[in-house]
Protein backbone atom coordinates (compact mmCIF):
# COMPACT_ATOMS: atom_id res chain seq x y z
CA UNK A 1 0.00 0.00 0.00
CA UNK A 2 2.73 2.48 1.07
CA UNK A 3 5.21 2.54 -2.31
CA UNK A 4 4.44 4.82 -5.15
CA UNK A 5 4.83 1.74 -7.59
CA UNK A 6 1.69 0.16 -6.65
CA UNK A 7 1.31 -3.74 -7.01
CA UNK A 8 -2.18 -4.97 -7.87
CA UNK A 9 -3.60 -4.67 -4.84
CA UNK A 10 -4.66 -6.89 -1.79
CA UNK A 11 -2.48 -9.88 -3.76
CA UNK A 12 -2.47 -12.65 -1.06
CA UNK A 13 1.41 -11.85 -1.19
CA UNK A 14 0.96 -8.21 -0.12
CA UNK A 15 -1.65 -8.48 2.09
CA UNK A 16 -0.06 -10.99 4.29
CA UNK A 17 2.84 -8.37 3.90
CA UNK A 18 0.84 -5.97 5.58
CA UNK A 19 -0.49 -8.18 8.29
CA UNK A 20 3.22 -9.77 9.13
CA UNK A 21 4.65 -6.47 9.99
CA UNK A 22 4.79 -6.63 13.67
CA UNK A 23 8.42 -7.86 13.90
CA UNK A 24 9.46 -5.15 11.71
CA UNK A 25 7.65 -1.88 13.66
CA UNK A 26 9.90 1.27 13.46
CA UNK A 27 7.72 3.97 14.62
CA UNK A 28 4.21 4.86 15.37
CA UNK A 29 3.04 6.27 12.41
CA UNK A 30 4.72 3.67 10.32
CA UNK A 31 2.62 1.51 12.27
CA UNK A 32 -0.47 3.07 12.52
CA UNK A 33 -0.10 3.43 8.21
CA UNK A 34 0.12 -0.36 8.27
CA UNK A 35 -2.98 -0.96 10.37
CA UNK A 36 -4.91 1.71 8.35
CA UNK A 37 -3.73 0.77 4.95
CA UNK A 38 -4.19 -3.20 5.71
CA UNK A 39 -8.01 -2.09 6.84
CA UNK A 40 -8.23 0.31 3.79
CA UNK A 41 -7.18 -2.98 1.40
CA UNK A 42 -9.76 -4.73 2.93
CA UNK A 43 -12.93 -2.53 3.04
CA UNK A 44 -11.76 -1.42 -0.81
CA UNK A 45 -11.31 -4.85 -2.47
CA UNK A 46 -9.19 -5.91 -5.41
CA UNK A 47 -11.25 -4.42 -8.49
CA UNK A 48 -9.03 -3.01 -10.70
CA UNK A 49 -10.19 -1.03 -13.85
CA UNK A 50 -8.44 0.46 -16.67
CA UNK A 51 -8.25 4.33 -17.11
CA UNK A 52 -11.84 6.70 -16.25
CA UNK A 53 -12.88 7.64 -20.05
CA UNK A 54 -16.15 7.82 -20.69
CA UNK A 55 -15.80 5.39 -23.55
CA UNK A 56 -14.52 2.79 -21.02
CA UNK A 57 -16.59 2.65 -17.95
CA UNK A 58 -19.89 2.40 -17.98
CA UNK A 59 -21.84 3.60 -14.46
CA UNK A 60 -23.35 0.50 -13.02
CA UNK A 61 -24.69 0.05 -10.05
CA UNK A 62 -21.59 -0.96 -7.61
CA UNK A 63 -21.83 -3.18 -5.04
CA UNK A 64 -22.12 -1.90 -1.68
CA UNK A 65 -19.39 -1.05 0.08
CA UNK A 66 -16.88 -1.21 -2.77
CA UNK A 67 -16.26 0.98 -5.49
CA UNK A 68 -14.04 -0.07 -8.59
CA UNK A 69 -10.34 1.06 -8.67
CA UNK A 70 -9.03 4.06 -11.07
CA UNK A 71 -5.59 4.45 -12.31
CA UNK A 72 -4.23 8.25 -11.94
CA UNK A 73 -0.78 9.66 -12.65
CA UNK A 74 -0.32 12.44 -9.58
CA UNK A 75 2.48 14.63 -10.71
CA UNK A 76 4.04 15.79 -7.34
CA UNK A 77 6.73 17.79 -6.36
CA UNK A 78 8.23 17.28 -9.81
CA UNK A 79 7.47 13.45 -9.63
CA UNK A 80 5.14 11.18 -10.91
CA UNK A 81 3.41 8.79 -9.00
CA UNK A 82 1.27 5.98 -11.08
CA UNK A 83 -1.04 4.42 -8.50
CA UNK A 84 -4.81 2.48 -8.46
CA UNK A 85 -7.22 4.55 -6.62
CA UNK A 86 -11.09 4.47 -5.41
CA UNK A 87 -12.31 7.39 -6.70
CA UNK A 88 -13.34 8.12 -2.88
CA UNK A 89 -10.15 8.56 -2.35
CA UNK A 90 -9.14 12.72 -1.63
CA UNK A 91 -6.29 14.34 -2.54
CA UNK A 92 -5.08 15.08 0.81
CA UNK A 93 -5.29 10.83 1.59
CA UNK A 94 -3.54 10.23 -1.61
CA UNK A 95 -0.69 12.40 -0.32
CA UNK A 96 -0.58 11.08 3.31
CA UNK A 97 -1.74 7.64 3.37
CA UNK A 98 -0.60 6.36 -0.19
CA UNK A 99 2.64 8.79 -1.07
CA UNK A 100 3.81 9.44 2.43
CA UNK A 101 3.88 12.69 1.78
CA UNK A 102 2.10 13.34 5.25
CA UNK A 103 3.34 17.20 5.62
CA UNK A 104 -0.12 18.43 4.26
CA UNK A 105 -2.70 17.76 7.51
CA UNK A 106 -5.67 16.60 8.26
CA UNK A 107 -7.32 19.25 10.19
CA UNK A 108 -11.58 19.36 9.82
CA UNK A 109 -11.51 17.53 6.26
CA UNK A 110 -14.32 19.74 5.35
CA UNK A 111 -12.46 22.92 4.26
CA UNK A 112 -12.62 24.78 7.10
CA UNK A 113 -9.24 25.14 8.56
CA UNK A 114 -6.72 24.85 5.26
CA UNK A 115 -4.37 22.67 7.30
CA UNK A 116 -4.74 20.73 4.21
CA UNK A 117 -3.90 23.36 1.42
CA UNK A 118 -1.73 23.02 -1.10
CA UNK A 119 -0.65 24.35 -4.68
CA UNK A 120 -2.20 23.23 -7.42
CA UNK A 121 -1.17 24.60 -10.84
CA UNK A 122 0.41 27.41 -8.38
CA UNK A 123 -3.05 27.86 -7.03
CA UNK A 124 -3.98 27.56 -3.37
CA UNK A 125 -6.73 24.88 -3.12
CA UNK A 126 -8.15 22.69 0.05
CA UNK A 127 -6.62 19.45 -0.70
CA UNK A 128 -9.50 17.65 1.52
CA UNK A 129 -12.42 18.54 -0.64
CA UNK A 130 -10.97 17.03 -4.28
CA UNK A 131 -10.57 14.03 -5.29
CA UNK A 132 -7.37 12.83 -5.99
CA UNK A 133 -8.81 11.18 -9.75
CA UNK A 134 -9.57 14.36 -10.53
CA UNK A 135 -5.77 15.76 -10.56
CA UNK A 136 -4.18 14.10 -13.32
CA UNK A 137 -1.66 15.61 -15.02
CA UNK A 138 -2.21 18.37 -12.50
CA UNK A 139 1.48 19.99 -11.14
CA UNK A 140 0.89 19.45 -7.50
CA UNK A 141 3.52 21.24 -5.46
CA UNK A 142 3.09 20.41 -1.19
CA UNK A 143 5.24 21.76 1.81
CA UNK A 144 7.91 18.55 0.72
CA UNK A 145 8.57 20.19 -2.32
CA UNK A 146 8.93 24.36 -1.38
CA UNK A 147 12.83 23.76 -0.11
CA UNK A 148 15.28 23.23 -2.60
CA UNK A 149 17.48 20.90 -1.15
CA UNK A 150 18.66 21.61 2.35
CA UNK A 151 18.18 25.32 1.61
CA UNK A 152 14.52 26.44 3.10
CA UNK A 153 12.21 28.50 0.88
CA UNK A 154 11.76 32.16 2.16
CA UNK A 155 8.56 31.47 3.29
CA UNK A 156 9.67 28.73 5.71
CA UNK A 157 12.59 30.95 6.77
CA UNK A 158 10.53 33.48 7.64
CA UNK A 159 7.89 31.43 9.34
CA UNK A 160 10.72 30.27 11.74
CA UNK A 161 12.77 33.59 12.50
CA UNK A 162 9.24 34.89 13.45
CA UNK A 163 7.97 32.18 15.49
CA UNK A 164 4.80 31.71 13.34
CA UNK A 165 3.56 28.59 14.76
CA UNK A 166 3.20 27.13 17.94
CA UNK A 167 2.14 23.79 17.67
CA UNK A 168 2.97 23.56 14.56
CA UNK A 169 0.05 21.28 13.21
CA UNK A 170 -1.31 24.04 10.68
CA UNK A 171 1.97 25.44 9.96
CA UNK A 172 2.65 23.60 6.25
CA UNK A 173 -0.89 24.59 5.13
CA UNK A 174 0.25 28.37 6.23
CA UNK A 175 2.91 28.24 4.55
CA UNK A 176 1.72 26.81 1.07
CA UNK A 177 -1.08 29.50 1.59
CA UNK A 178 1.33 32.31 2.10
CA UNK A 179 3.70 31.52 -0.98
CA UNK A 180 0.08 31.48 -2.82
CA UNK A 181 -0.45 35.12 -1.51
CA UNK A 182 2.25 36.38 -2.45
CA UNK A 183 2.22 35.03 -5.43
CA UNK A 184 -1.00 36.70 -5.71
CA UNK A 185 -0.17 39.97 -4.91
CA UNK A 186 -2.10 40.30 -2.16
CA UNK A 187 0.35 41.27 0.59
CA UNK A 188 0.19 45.32 0.10
CA UNK A 189 -1.24 45.71 3.95
CA UNK A 190 -1.96 43.89 7.23
CA UNK A 191 -5.45 43.88 7.07
CA UNK A 192 -5.06 42.41 3.26
CA UNK A 193 -2.66 40.02 4.10
CA UNK A 194 -5.41 39.09 7.40
CA UNK A 195 -8.36 38.91 4.50
CA UNK A 196 -6.23 36.49 2.41
CA UNK A 197 -5.16 34.20 5.20
CA UNK A 198 -8.50 33.80 6.52
CA UNK A 199 -9.03 29.98 5.31
CA UNK A 200 -6.12 29.14 7.58
CA UNK A 201 -6.91 28.90 10.80
CA UNK A 202 -4.47 28.89 13.88
CA UNK A 203 -5.85 27.53 17.40
CA UNK A 204 -2.51 28.46 19.16
CA UNK A 205 -3.38 31.95 18.03
CA UNK A 206 0.01 32.56 16.27
CA UNK A 207 -1.34 35.14 14.05
CA UNK A 208 0.37 38.12 14.65
CA UNK A 209 3.82 35.93 14.42
CA UNK A 210 2.31 34.46 11.32
CA UNK A 211 1.94 38.44 10.03
CA UNK A 212 5.06 39.14 10.52
CA UNK A 213 6.40 36.16 8.76
CA UNK A 214 4.98 37.04 5.20
CA UNK A 215 5.70 40.24 5.73
CA UNK A 216 9.20 39.91 5.88
CA UNK A 217 9.08 37.18 2.95
CA UNK A 218 7.25 39.39 0.70
CA UNK A 219 10.21 42.77 1.72
CA UNK A 220 12.66 39.85 0.96
CA UNK A 221 11.19 38.79 -2.47
CA UNK A 222 10.98 42.46 -3.09
CA UNK A 223 14.76 43.32 -2.28
CA UNK B 1 -18.81 8.34 1.70
CA UNK B 2 -21.28 5.85 -0.33
CA UNK B 3 -19.09 4.02 -3.52
CA UNK B 4 -19.44 5.84 -6.85
CA UNK B 5 -18.24 5.59 -10.63
CA UNK B 6 -16.33 7.92 -11.89
CA UNK B 7 -16.16 9.25 -15.10
CA UNK B 8 -14.63 12.44 -16.70
CA UNK B 9 -16.28 14.17 -19.66
CA UNK B 10 -14.21 15.98 -21.70
CA UNK B 11 -16.83 18.24 -23.56
CA UNK B 12 -20.67 19.33 -22.41
CA UNK B 13 -22.69 16.74 -24.85
CA UNK B 14 -20.31 14.19 -23.42
CA UNK B 15 -21.43 15.20 -19.90
CA UNK B 16 -25.04 15.80 -20.60
CA UNK B 17 -25.30 12.19 -22.46
CA UNK B 18 -23.06 10.62 -19.50
CA UNK B 19 -25.82 11.99 -16.89
CA UNK B 20 -29.01 11.16 -19.28
CA UNK B 21 -31.33 8.50 -17.36
CA UNK B 22 -29.33 8.92 -14.51
CA UNK B 23 -31.01 10.57 -11.84
CA UNK B 24 -28.35 9.47 -9.45
CA UNK B 25 -25.45 10.92 -11.07
CA UNK B 26 -24.51 13.88 -10.36
CA UNK B 27 -22.01 16.71 -11.58
CA UNK B 28 -18.50 17.24 -10.36
CA UNK B 29 -17.02 20.77 -10.18
CA UNK B 30 -14.95 22.67 -7.91
CA UNK B 31 -16.07 19.67 -5.25
CA UNK B 32 -16.14 22.49 -2.54
CA UNK B 33 -19.96 21.55 -1.48
CA UNK B 34 -20.75 18.16 -2.98
CA UNK B 35 -17.77 16.43 -1.67
CA UNK B 36 -18.47 17.89 1.56
CA UNK B 37 -21.84 16.56 1.55
CA UNK B 38 -21.02 12.99 0.12
CA UNK B 39 -18.71 13.24 3.04
CA UNK B 40 -21.39 13.49 5.69
CA UNK B 41 -23.73 11.38 3.93
CA UNK B 42 -26.22 14.08 3.10
CA UNK B 43 -25.67 13.30 -0.86
CA UNK B 44 -25.11 9.89 -1.95
CA UNK B 45 -24.69 9.43 -5.84
CA UNK B 46 -23.79 6.25 -7.33
CA UNK B 47 -21.84 8.17 -10.38
CA UNK B 48 -19.90 11.02 -10.87
CA UNK B 49 -19.34 13.00 -14.02
CA UNK B 50 -16.36 15.29 -13.76
CA UNK B 51 -16.83 18.09 -15.32
CA UNK B 52 -13.63 20.10 -14.68
CA UNK B 53 -11.90 19.80 -18.09
CA UNK B 54 -14.97 21.37 -20.02
CA UNK B 55 -13.96 23.86 -22.02
CA UNK B 56 -16.23 26.61 -20.40
CA UNK B 57 -14.31 29.09 -18.02
CA UNK B 58 -13.93 31.94 -20.37
CA UNK B 59 -15.33 35.54 -19.10
CA UNK B 60 -15.69 37.52 -22.63
CA UNK B 61 -17.37 40.65 -23.69
CA UNK B 62 -21.07 40.12 -25.31
CA UNK B 63 -21.75 41.76 -28.94
CA UNK B 64 -24.76 43.88 -26.56
CA UNK B 65 -22.40 45.12 -23.87
CA UNK B 66 -22.94 42.30 -21.55
CA UNK B 67 -20.69 39.99 -20.00
CA UNK B 68 -20.97 35.78 -20.39
CA UNK B 69 -19.40 34.24 -17.58
CA UNK B 70 -18.10 30.10 -18.25
CA UNK B 71 -20.11 27.62 -16.10
CA UNK B 72 -16.50 26.66 -14.91
CA UNK B 73 -14.95 29.91 -14.32
CA UNK B 74 -13.41 29.59 -10.61
CA UNK B 75 -14.99 32.06 -8.05
CA UNK B 76 -11.43 33.50 -7.96
CA UNK B 77 -11.32 34.09 -11.62
CA UNK B 78 -14.59 35.91 -12.01
CA UNK B 79 -13.90 38.18 -8.93
CA UNK B 80 -10.72 38.90 -9.93
CA UNK B 81 -11.60 40.00 -13.97
CA UNK B 82 -11.18 43.30 -14.93
CA UNK B 83 -14.31 43.19 -16.88
CA UNK B 84 -16.05 42.14 -13.83
CA UNK B 85 -14.19 44.59 -10.76
CA UNK B 86 -14.87 47.75 -13.70
CA UNK B 87 -18.85 47.31 -14.59
CA UNK B 88 -20.08 44.67 -12.15
CA UNK B 89 -18.21 45.52 -8.35
CA UNK B 90 -21.00 44.41 -7.02
CA UNK B 91 -20.40 41.17 -8.29
CA UNK B 92 -16.87 41.17 -7.90
CA UNK B 93 -17.48 41.98 -3.97
CA UNK B 94 -19.82 39.58 -3.14
CA UNK B 95 -17.07 36.76 -4.38
CA UNK B 96 -14.54 38.03 -2.73
CA UNK B 97 -16.69 38.51 0.73
CA UNK B 98 -17.42 34.21 0.26
CA UNK B 99 -15.42 31.10 2.03
CA UNK B 100 -11.45 31.57 1.69
CA UNK B 101 -8.91 31.68 -1.39
CA UNK B 102 -8.41 28.25 -1.54
CA UNK B 103 -12.32 27.99 -1.77
CA UNK B 104 -12.78 30.43 -4.31
CA UNK B 105 -9.91 28.98 -6.65
CA UNK B 106 -11.57 25.58 -6.55
CA UNK B 107 -15.56 26.74 -6.80
CA UNK B 108 -17.21 26.88 -10.10
CA UNK B 109 -19.57 29.48 -11.11
CA UNK B 110 -22.03 26.59 -11.86
CA UNK B 111 -21.36 24.74 -8.72
CA UNK B 112 -21.99 28.13 -7.12
CA UNK B 113 -25.25 28.47 -8.12
CA UNK B 114 -26.14 24.60 -7.16
CA UNK B 115 -25.17 24.93 -3.33
CA UNK B 116 -27.11 23.67 -0.80
CA UNK B 117 -28.23 25.10 2.48
CA UNK B 118 -26.11 25.27 5.43
CA UNK B 119 -29.04 24.57 7.75
CA UNK B 120 -27.65 22.67 10.54
CA UNK B 121 -30.91 20.45 10.11
CA UNK B 122 -29.97 19.63 6.94
CA UNK B 123 -26.39 18.96 6.83
CA UNK B 124 -26.05 16.69 9.31
CA UNK B 125 -28.15 13.61 9.11
CA UNK B 126 -28.05 12.55 12.93
CA UNK B 127 -30.79 15.17 13.02
CA UNK B 128 -33.95 12.92 11.49
CA UNK B 129 -36.26 15.63 10.86
CA UNK B 130 -35.46 17.14 7.49
CA UNK B 131 -37.68 17.64 4.65
CA UNK B 132 -34.92 19.10 2.24
CA UNK B 133 -32.82 16.29 3.01
CA UNK B 134 -35.94 13.85 3.56
CA UNK B 135 -38.98 14.53 2.11
CA UNK B 136 -42.29 14.52 4.64
CA UNK B 137 -39.49 13.83 7.77
CA UNK B 138 -40.42 17.28 8.90
CA UNK B 139 -38.52 20.24 9.84
CA UNK B 140 -36.13 20.53 12.22
CA UNK B 141 -35.36 24.23 12.30
CA UNK B 142 -38.80 25.16 12.68
CA UNK B 143 -39.18 24.79 16.84
CA UNK B 144 -34.84 24.20 16.79
CA UNK B 145 -32.27 26.79 16.97
CA UNK B 146 -33.26 28.72 13.97
CA UNK B 147 -30.53 32.03 13.90
CA UNK B 148 -29.71 31.84 10.54
CA UNK B 149 -32.95 30.71 8.89
CA UNK B 150 -35.32 32.21 6.38
CA UNK B 151 -37.47 35.72 7.34
CA UNK B 152 -38.61 35.67 3.71
CA UNK B 153 -40.69 33.40 1.40
CA UNK B 154 -40.85 30.62 3.98
CA UNK B 155 -43.37 28.21 4.73
CA UNK B 156 -43.96 25.28 7.58
CA UNK B 157 -42.14 22.65 5.47
CA UNK B 158 -38.71 24.72 5.17
CA UNK B 159 -37.14 27.71 6.06
CA UNK B 160 -33.69 27.21 5.26
CA UNK B 161 -31.73 30.24 3.62
CA UNK B 162 -29.69 29.63 0.50
CA UNK B 163 -26.34 30.31 1.29
CA UNK B 164 -24.35 32.39 -1.75
CA UNK B 165 -22.85 35.70 -2.06
CA UNK B 166 -22.53 35.43 -5.51
CA UNK B 167 -26.20 34.07 -6.71
CA UNK B 168 -27.38 37.74 -4.18
CA UNK B 169 -25.13 39.80 -7.04
CA UNK B 170 -27.08 38.11 -9.76
CA UNK B 171 -30.13 38.45 -8.71
CA UNK B 172 -29.98 42.07 -8.68
CA UNK B 173 -28.31 42.09 -12.11
CA UNK B 174 -30.76 40.32 -13.76
CA UNK B 175 -28.77 37.54 -14.86
CA UNK B 176 -29.31 34.88 -17.31
CA UNK B 177 -28.52 31.33 -16.65
CA UNK B 178 -27.72 29.04 -19.99
CA UNK B 179 -28.03 25.49 -19.26
CA UNK B 180 -27.84 22.49 -22.33
CA UNK B 181 -29.50 19.35 -21.80
CA UNK B 182 -30.22 16.03 -23.82
CA UNK B 183 -33.08 18.40 -26.08
CA UNK B 184 -30.80 21.22 -26.83
CA UNK B 185 -30.03 24.56 -24.67
CA UNK B 186 -32.83 27.02 -23.06
CA UNK B 187 -32.51 29.49 -20.83
CA UNK B 188 -33.12 30.79 -17.54
CA UNK B 189 -34.01 34.00 -16.11
CA UNK B 190 -31.82 34.15 -12.41
CA UNK B 191 -35.18 34.64 -10.50
CA UNK B 192 -36.61 31.60 -11.80
CA UNK B 193 -33.69 29.56 -11.43
CA UNK B 194 -34.03 28.84 -7.64
CA UNK B 195 -37.34 28.34 -5.85
CA UNK B 196 -39.00 28.61 -2.76
CA UNK B 197 -39.71 25.74 -0.94
CA UNK B 198 -43.44 25.45 -1.25
CA UNK B 199 -44.37 22.00 -0.87
CA UNK B 200 -41.25 20.20 -2.50
CA UNK B 201 -38.40 22.26 -0.08
CA UNK B 202 -36.31 19.18 -1.80
CA UNK B 203 -35.76 20.81 -5.14
CA UNK B 204 -33.66 23.74 -4.41
CA UNK B 205 -33.64 24.82 -8.28
CA UNK B 206 -35.86 24.40 -11.36
CA UNK B 207 -32.88 22.74 -13.36
CA UNK B 208 -33.71 19.50 -14.52
CA UNK B 209 -31.87 16.47 -13.65
CA UNK B 210 -29.90 16.09 -16.45
CA UNK B 211 -29.45 19.77 -17.39
CA UNK B 212 -25.90 21.17 -17.40
CA UNK B 213 -24.78 25.12 -16.69
CA UNK B 214 -23.48 26.22 -19.39
CA UNK B 215 -23.08 29.82 -18.74
CA UNK B 216 -24.47 32.82 -16.79
CA UNK B 217 -24.56 35.96 -18.85
CA UNK B 218 -24.88 39.57 -17.30
CA UNK B 219 -26.98 42.17 -19.43
CA UNK B 220 -25.20 45.71 -19.72
CA UNK B 221 -26.38 47.45 -16.92
CA UNK B 222 -24.41 50.79 -17.31
CA UNK B 223 -25.36 52.30 -13.71
CA UNK B 224 -23.76 48.72 -12.42
CA UNK B 225 -20.15 50.19 -12.10
CA UNK B 226 -22.43 52.66 -9.17
CA UNK B 227 -23.00 49.06 -6.90
CA UNK B 228 -21.67 47.11 -4.19
CA UNK B 229 -22.02 44.35 -1.95
CA UNK B 230 -22.67 44.85 1.86
CA UNK B 231 -22.49 41.15 4.06
CA UNK B 232 -23.28 41.36 7.77
CA UNK B 233 -21.88 38.32 9.50
CA UNK B 234 -20.35 36.37 12.86
CA UNK B 235 -16.87 37.19 12.19
CA UNK B 236 -14.75 39.94 10.00
CA UNK B 237 -13.92 37.30 7.17
CA UNK B 238 -15.02 33.29 6.21
CA UNK B 239 -18.24 33.43 7.13
CA UNK B 240 -21.89 32.57 5.57
CA UNK B 241 -24.06 35.65 5.91
CA UNK B 242 -26.31 37.04 8.45
CA UNK B 243 -27.86 39.10 5.99
CA UNK B 244 -26.17 40.63 2.97
CA UNK B 245 -27.33 43.45 0.08
CA UNK B 246 -26.35 43.61 -3.34
CA UNK B 247 -27.37 47.07 -4.19
CA UNK B 248 -26.85 49.42 -7.30
CA UNK B 249 -28.31 52.74 -8.22
CA UNK B 250 -29.26 55.09 -11.30
CA UNK B 251 -29.10 58.72 -9.77
CA UNK B 252 -30.34 61.65 -11.97
CA UNK B 253 -28.59 64.86 -11.91
CA UNK B 254 -30.88 65.78 -9.06
CA UNK B 255 -30.39 63.27 -7.06
CA UNK B 256 -33.16 61.46 -8.12
CA UNK B 257 -33.29 57.87 -8.47
CA UNK B 258 -34.23 56.50 -11.85
CA UNK B 259 -33.61 53.07 -11.52
CA UNK B 260 -32.91 50.40 -8.45
CA UNK B 261 -31.26 46.88 -8.00
CA UNK B 262 -31.47 45.70 -4.55
CA UNK B 263 -31.40 41.87 -3.37
CA UNK B 264 -31.08 40.33 -0.29
CA UNK B 265 -29.06 37.03 0.90
CA UNK B 266 -29.41 35.05 4.15
CA UNK B 267 -33.16 36.14 4.59
CA UNK B 268 -35.00 33.33 2.31
CA UNK B 269 -34.44 29.97 0.65
CA UNK B 270 -33.47 31.80 -2.77
CA UNK B 271 -31.63 35.55 -3.56
CA UNK B 272 -34.19 37.58 -2.53
CA UNK B 273 -34.85 40.20 -5.15
CA UNK B 274 -36.62 43.35 -3.28
CA UNK B 275 -38.67 44.28 -6.04
CA UNK B 276 -40.98 45.74 -3.34
CA UNK B 277 -38.30 48.28 -2.41
CA UNK B 278 -36.89 49.14 -5.55
CA UNK B 279 -40.69 50.22 -6.95
CA UNK B 280 -40.48 52.93 -3.41
CA UNK B 281 -36.97 54.08 -4.69
CA UNK B 282 -38.03 54.73 -8.19
CA UNK B 283 -38.16 58.58 -8.80
CA UNK B 284 -37.60 59.83 -4.86
CA UNK B 285 -34.66 61.44 -3.76
CA UNK B 286 -31.74 59.52 -2.66
CA UNK B 287 -31.63 60.07 0.87
CA UNK B 288 -31.45 58.15 4.22
CA UNK B 289 -35.43 58.83 4.36
CA UNK B 290 -36.06 57.50 0.85
CA UNK B 291 -34.29 54.24 2.03
CA UNK B 292 -35.46 53.39 5.42
CA UNK B 293 -39.22 53.39 3.45
CA UNK B 294 -38.05 51.24 0.98
CA UNK B 295 -36.34 48.81 3.24
CA UNK B 296 -39.60 48.80 5.42
CA UNK B 297 -41.85 47.86 2.63
CA UNK B 298 -39.75 44.65 1.60
CA UNK B 299 -39.38 43.59 5.08
CA UNK B 300 -43.32 44.09 5.98
CA UNK B 301 -43.89 40.59 5.31
CA UNK B 302 -41.09 39.56 7.38
CA UNK B 303 -42.05 36.56 9.91
CA UNK B 304 -38.96 35.72 12.16
CA UNK B 305 -38.77 32.63 14.62
CA UNK B 306 -37.64 31.92 18.34
CA UNK B 307 -34.05 32.89 16.93
CA UNK B 308 -33.88 34.84 14.10
CA UNK B 309 -36.19 37.78 14.39
CA UNK B 310 -33.01 39.91 14.66
CA UNK B 311 -32.64 39.06 11.07
CA UNK B 312 -35.97 41.69 10.04
CA UNK B 313 -34.40 45.01 11.59
CA UNK B 314 -31.03 43.61 10.65
CA UNK B 315 -32.04 43.74 7.14
CA UNK B 316 -33.71 46.59 6.83
CA UNK B 317 -30.28 48.29 8.18
CA UNK B 318 -28.63 46.59 5.89
CA UNK B 319 -30.20 48.12 2.84
CA UNK B 320 -30.58 51.53 4.07
CA UNK B 321 -26.48 51.03 4.92
CA UNK B 322 -26.08 49.74 1.41
CA UNK B 323 -27.63 51.95 -0.63
CA UNK B 324 -26.45 55.01 1.16
CA UNK B 325 -22.67 53.65 0.42
CA UNK B 326 -23.89 53.35 -3.18
CA UNK B 327 -25.45 56.90 -3.56
CA UNK B 328 -22.19 58.14 -1.42
CA UNK B 329 -20.16 56.74 -4.45
CA UNK B 330 -20.81 59.73 -6.89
Amino acid sequence: MSSESEEPLASDASESNELGIIGHLETRRKFIKQVAGTSAVLAIGPHLVGSASLDQVTPTATPEGTSDLLKVNLKINGKSHALDVDPRVTLLDALRERLQLTGSKKGCDHGQCGACTVLVNARRINSCLTLAVMHEGDEITTIEGLANGDELHPMQAAFIEHDGFQCGYCTPGQICSAVALLHEGHANSDDEIREWMSGNICRCGAYPNILAAIKEAETKGRA
Amino acid sequence: MNPFTYVRAEDANQAVTAVSGKPQSKFLGGGTNLIDLMKMGVETPNGLIDINRLPLAQIEELPNKGVRIGAMARNSDVAEHQLIKTRYPVLSQALLSGASPQLRNMATVGGNLMQRTRCYYFYDPAFPACNKRKPGSGCGALDGYNRIHAVLGQGEQCIATHPSDMCVALAALDAVVHVRGPNGERQIAFGDFHRLPGNTPERDTNLGPDELIIAVDLPAIPFAVRSHYLKVRDRASYAFALVSVAAALDLGSNNEINAARVALGGVAHKPWRANVAEKKLIGQEANENTFRVAAEAELAAAKGYKYNSFKIELAKRAIVRALSNVAAMG
